[in-house]
């Protein structure tokens, strides 16, 4: 977990941590310019018939509460400054999923003016759900890979660095002497 | 609709683009005067994604899944708009069953459609038992759907020139079945917002709207209805089956947050009527019939009432395999006119539950850029200043 020094205290603090991320990972849901379809899949899996709850998967109204980013939609020009806004609030370590065909790759709007074709171009994506929407399972198995890999610690190095646009500088706290 | 300037001493509550009571992309700007909202504006484009220039470049065919994706919810009234828009210009019309496939898959959808909104404007207001209730009975329409379809969600069922899924008396029965559960649940929650006294201080006497206002605004659909607005393309234009089948139309007189929950319960509860006697008069007939490939050259109009309102569709033809124009005017950016003024005078703590009463649909609306720079007036362009300006920006 980004821990330079591997002391005995550091490593349990680790197990604790992962042990806590992996029982109940917050989660926070944006649409960045999708159909809706997938979102209201994405709410059919909190609803009884799924209900993900069961399995501590909650999901959270404020960015900086959440550890899973669930993005849908092929991000829109005028949603991509909120989405990159949205990851740069949530506190590290930070993890993605990508929700629906449009979300992998512009799905049915390749080609349209307004959109950058997929969520990978913009954010580092941890998890593909494909699916015009996914069904809610699918979703479900989505969150589940991404869990089994953070257990396991074999989660892929981030290569790609994310930049904040310009204009949404992040307040910085002041140091009081 | 952006505020006018507002007094330095006001205080602005932007609600938006991501905020735990949205759960699409939408930016909200309210005044407020202690708890009071004096002012209210709404900035959307959030989901715009280029649909009406990208349908320009995708065959006829194509562009009935990029319609469909228009909206996840109300994915098939999308493409029954288009497919009636292109069936007139090429001067074919559906088979029987088709069209009254075509009115099955609307009305479930209405029933999913609706079914999900009491969720979630339940939701809103704080009732999250109703919320998870009315969702869990919707799943009984989505599985209807995907026995029909094999798809939850975008269905897929119009074909140019008729449908390509068909009903056999096994499913009808299947369907039959869900619809009893069904209009026993709405019954149930028909009570539960008529006589919940929490839900009925969060309901009655908000956002109330007269006939008059609900006319200037533009209002469409079950919230026009709610306002004893008398409208519904369903009665007054039938289009696919509804004059074999027709439906009732549900109007209330009270014109606040109250009506628009009863109108769309007894609405759904309309639905389910209107589907047992389709079932019990299906007409026999082969399910497509041969349309041109080409369309020939020529402008229509196609209007359909989805669930939230009237949609309309403008498609021009120039003859050849693609569409030349297709502009689409969806129901809830019809509506949103009067959430920004019915909003004035109320609590900020009423705004969730007013803006979900128009059941608002996002993805729908985007499809409208809002072009500002400094200028004195930035809202009004006049068609030379647009042009204008984009020759200048691309220069």
């Amino acid at each position: 977990m980004g821990l330079e020094v591997s002391t005995p205290w550091q490593q349990v603090l680790d197990k604790i941590r992962t042990w806590a991320r992996v029982n109940s990972p917050w989660a926070i849901h944006f649409n960045s310019g999708s159909c809706n379809g997938c979102d209201i899949e994405i709410l059919a899996t909190l609803t009884p018939r799924y209900d993900v709850e069961r399995f501590g998967i909650k999901l959270q109204g404020s960015p900086r509460h959440a550890d899973v980013l669930i993005c849908t939609g092929p991000v829109s020009l005028q949603a991509k400054d909120r989405l990159l806004r949205i990851y740069w609030q949530m506190p590290e370590p930070k993890f993605v999923i990508a929700v629906g065909s449009c979300g992998l790759s512009g799905g049915v709007f390749h080609g349209c003016y307004n959109i950058v074709h997929g969520i990978d171009e913009v954010l580092p994506v941890d998890v593909f759900v494909p699916g015009c929407p996914p069904r809610p399972e699918g979703i479900i198995y989505g969150v589940a890979v991404l869990l089994e890999a953070l257990k396991s610690g074999k989660r892929p190095e981030r290569t790609m660095t994310v930049e904040l646009p310009a204009g949404f500088e992040m307040p910085q706290a002041e140091v009081r002497q | 609709m952006t505020l006018e300037k507002h007094g330095e001493n006001r205080f602005v509550v932007p609600i938006g683009p991501q905020h735990p009571a949205l759960k699409e992309p939408g930016h909200f700007e309210f005044v407020v005067d202690g708890e009071i909202v004096t002012g209210a504006s709404v900035r959307l484009g959030y989901v715009h994604r280029g649909i009406e220039k990208g349908a320009e470049d995708r065959t006829w065919t194509q562009n009935l899944y990029l319609m469909e994706r228009i909206c996840g919810i109300c994915s098939h009234i999308h493409a029954t708009a288009f497919v009636q828009g292109v069936e007139k210009l090429a001067g074919v019309e559906a088979p029987p069953r088709a069209r009254a496939i075509r009115e099955i898959f609307a009305e479930l959808e209405r029933i999913h459609s609706h079914m999900l909104w009491l969720g979630v404007a339940a939701h809103e207001g704080g009732f999250d038992a109703l919320f998870m209730y009315s969702w869990r009975d919707r799943e009984v329409v989505m599985d209807m759907l995907e026995m029909l379809s094999g798809n939850r969600v975008h269905y897929s069922a119009n074909l140019i020139g008729g449908v390509k899924y068909d009903l056999t008396p096994d499913m009808m029965d299947k369907i039959r079945e869900g619809l009893n559960y069904l209009e026993e649940r709405l019954a149930h929650y028909l009570d539960v917002v008529n006589n919940d006294e929490t839900f009925i201080g969060r309901t009655r006497g908000i956002g109330t709207m007269t006939r008059e206002q609900a006319q200037l605004l533009g209002a469409v659909g079950p919230t026009a209805r709610a306002s004893n607005f008398a409208y519904d393309v369903r009665v007054d234009a039938p289009y696919a089956a509804y004059a074999e089948f027709p439906v009732e139309m549900v109007v209330a007189q009270e014109g606040d947050l109250h009506a628009r929950f009863v109108v769309r319960i007894l609405e759904t509860m309309e639905s389910i009527r209107v589907l047992r006697r389709i079932f019990e008069n299906m007409p026999e007939s082969e399910l497509v019939t041969r349309v041109p490939r080409r369309i020939p050259a020529g402008e229509t109009i196609s209007r359909v009432e989805a669930p939230r309102g009237e949609l309309f569709y403008f498609i021009a033809s120039g003859g050849g395999e693609k569409p030349e124009r297709v502009k689409v005017r969806t129901p809830s950016l019809c509506n949103w006119g009067t959430v920004i003024t019915l909003a004035v005078g109320h609590k900020l703590a009423d705004m969730p539950m007013i803006l979900a009463g128009i059941d608002p649909c996002f993805s729908c609306n985007d499809r409208l850029v809002m072009v500002k720079r400094n200028r004195q007036d930035p809202q009004v362009w006049t068609w030379a200043d647009l042009r204008n300006y984009g020759i200048e920006y691309y220069r």
